[in-house]
Formats: structure tokens, sequence, C-alpha cells
């Protein structure tokens, strides 16, 4: 079964996504249009962005006339901050490079 | 809720390990090969030996709390004010060792001290940094 960490961390793998997300987390709401001017790549491709950041629950829309606004949900950064999640993370990958090392040894 | 202050939280990974249980030990228990998957350390399989895990982002004390060669290996662990016990436990199976890891002891008020410690923690969530790092 997947962590919740998992589909963040897919979701937050891409730089462009990334920064669209840290920009509405800084800067509050904004529109696609106003992301598009600062993102460096096309508005089909920041929407698409946006709708991959929103299935995740990293951010939320609000419908004002034509316009879509976005905002950051911050609260679904919560599992990557918990401990428990963390701490499971850092020994998932410890195991991966322990079974790495055990490939390599002697027998 | 009652007393959280004194409940405590584990986390425990397992996984099937297709190598027998006396390789995994000496990955375990060995300083050499313990820095090739955990941290650079002064690890020795002997009970109340004090010894320190080496990370880039800082240390973790610990000292070895039980040793029964390969099956149970447990130490403290130390870090940021986060008190824990990690135990270590090998089963052979048909194919190999179900190797269990289980971090326990943390109490529900060394939370705090943790949250405050999270910033030494990014570092192995190295994608997500500059987002945590933003302040609210």
């Amino acid at each position: 079964m997947p962590e919740p960490h998992d589909l963040l961390f897919k979701t937050l793998a891409d730089p462009t996504r990334r920064a669209i997300f840290e920009r509405l987390c800084r800067e509050g709401q904004q529109t696609v249009g106003a992301l598009t001017a600062r993102a460096g790549v096309s508005q089909p491709a920041v929407s698409k962005h946006l709708g991959v950041l929103k299935q995740a629950g990293l951010v939320s829309d609000r419908h004002e006339g034509r316009l879509t606004h976005y905002s950051a949900q911050r609260a679904a950064l919560a599992p990557l901050i918990d401990w428990t999640s963390q701490m499971a993370g850092f020994w998932e990958s410890r195991f991966d490079d322990l079974e790495d090392l055990l490939k390599r040894m002697d027998q | 809720m009652t007393d959280t202050a004194t409940q405590t939280r584990s986390v425990i990974v397992e996984r099937e390990i297709a190598y027998p249980p006396e390789k995994i030990w000496r990955a375990l228990t060995q300083p050499h090969l313990i820095a090739e998957w955990l941290m650079k350390n002064d690890f020795k399989p002997a009970v109340d030996h004090r010894f320190t895990l080496h990370g880039d982002w800082g240390s973790v004390d610990c000292r070895v709390l039980e040793v029964e060669p390969g099956r149970t290996l447990s130490y403290t662990w130390d870090a940021m004010g986060l008190e824990s016990v990690v135990t270590w436990t090998l089963t052979p199976t048909a194919t190999g060792t179900h190797l269990r890891m289980e971090q326990a002891g943390f109490r529900a008020d060394q939370e705090q001290a943790y949250q405050g410690a999270k910033y030494g923690w990014r570092q192995f969530f190295g994608k997500l940094e500059q987002v945590l790092a933003t302040p609210d």
C-alpha cells in the first residue's frame, strides 16, 4: 500500500510543479494566467501541473466568473512533517541501501 | 485522551530479504559495512558499548542494549532531543530472512523537540527542502 508521502513526493518531484506550489505558498492565491506569466511554460502545461497538484490535495481551486483562483493547501504536507512518516521513509531508504550492500558483499 | 505525554509511538519497517541471517548480521554489526548503508560509526556488538552515528546533517548517540548474534540487535537512538530504541530482529525463512526494524519509545511530549529539530531531518527529504523551510 503506498504511503501518503509517496504521492506527495511524486507530485513535488517535478521542478516546475514544485515551483508553482512554492509560489502559491509564498504569495497566496493566484490565477493560471498569473502563474503562467512567470512559470516559463505554456498555460496548458501550468493547468496540467495544477491538476496534478490538486489531485494530491496540495492546491484547491475557487471559480470566480471566468477566472479560477488556485491556493496552496499546506496541511497536505502534514504526513511529511509527522515524524513517524519521516522516520519510516528514512528506514525504508536505509533498507534499500542495506539490500544493495548485501548484493555486493561476499558470501 | 489520557496521559498523552507518556504515550509512545513506534516505526516498524519489515522486509523479506533473499540472504541468510548470518550475512545480514554482518552488515548490521561491522562498522565498515554499517557505514555503507546507514552512517559512519564506531559500533561494537557489545552490550553497553556507546557509539555515535555520523550523518551529513548531524549525529546520533547510541548505546548497545542487546546482542543475540544472528537474531536480535538493539540500541538506543538519541538524536536532536528524541530518545528511542532501535531493535533489529532477524528470522530465518525458506528463502532467506525476514528482517524487522522497530524504532520505539518516542513519547508524545518529545514531539515538540522533534518539531524543533525537523530542519535537521529535512536533508533526508531534499526535494521538499525549500517548501518546508518556507515560513507559514
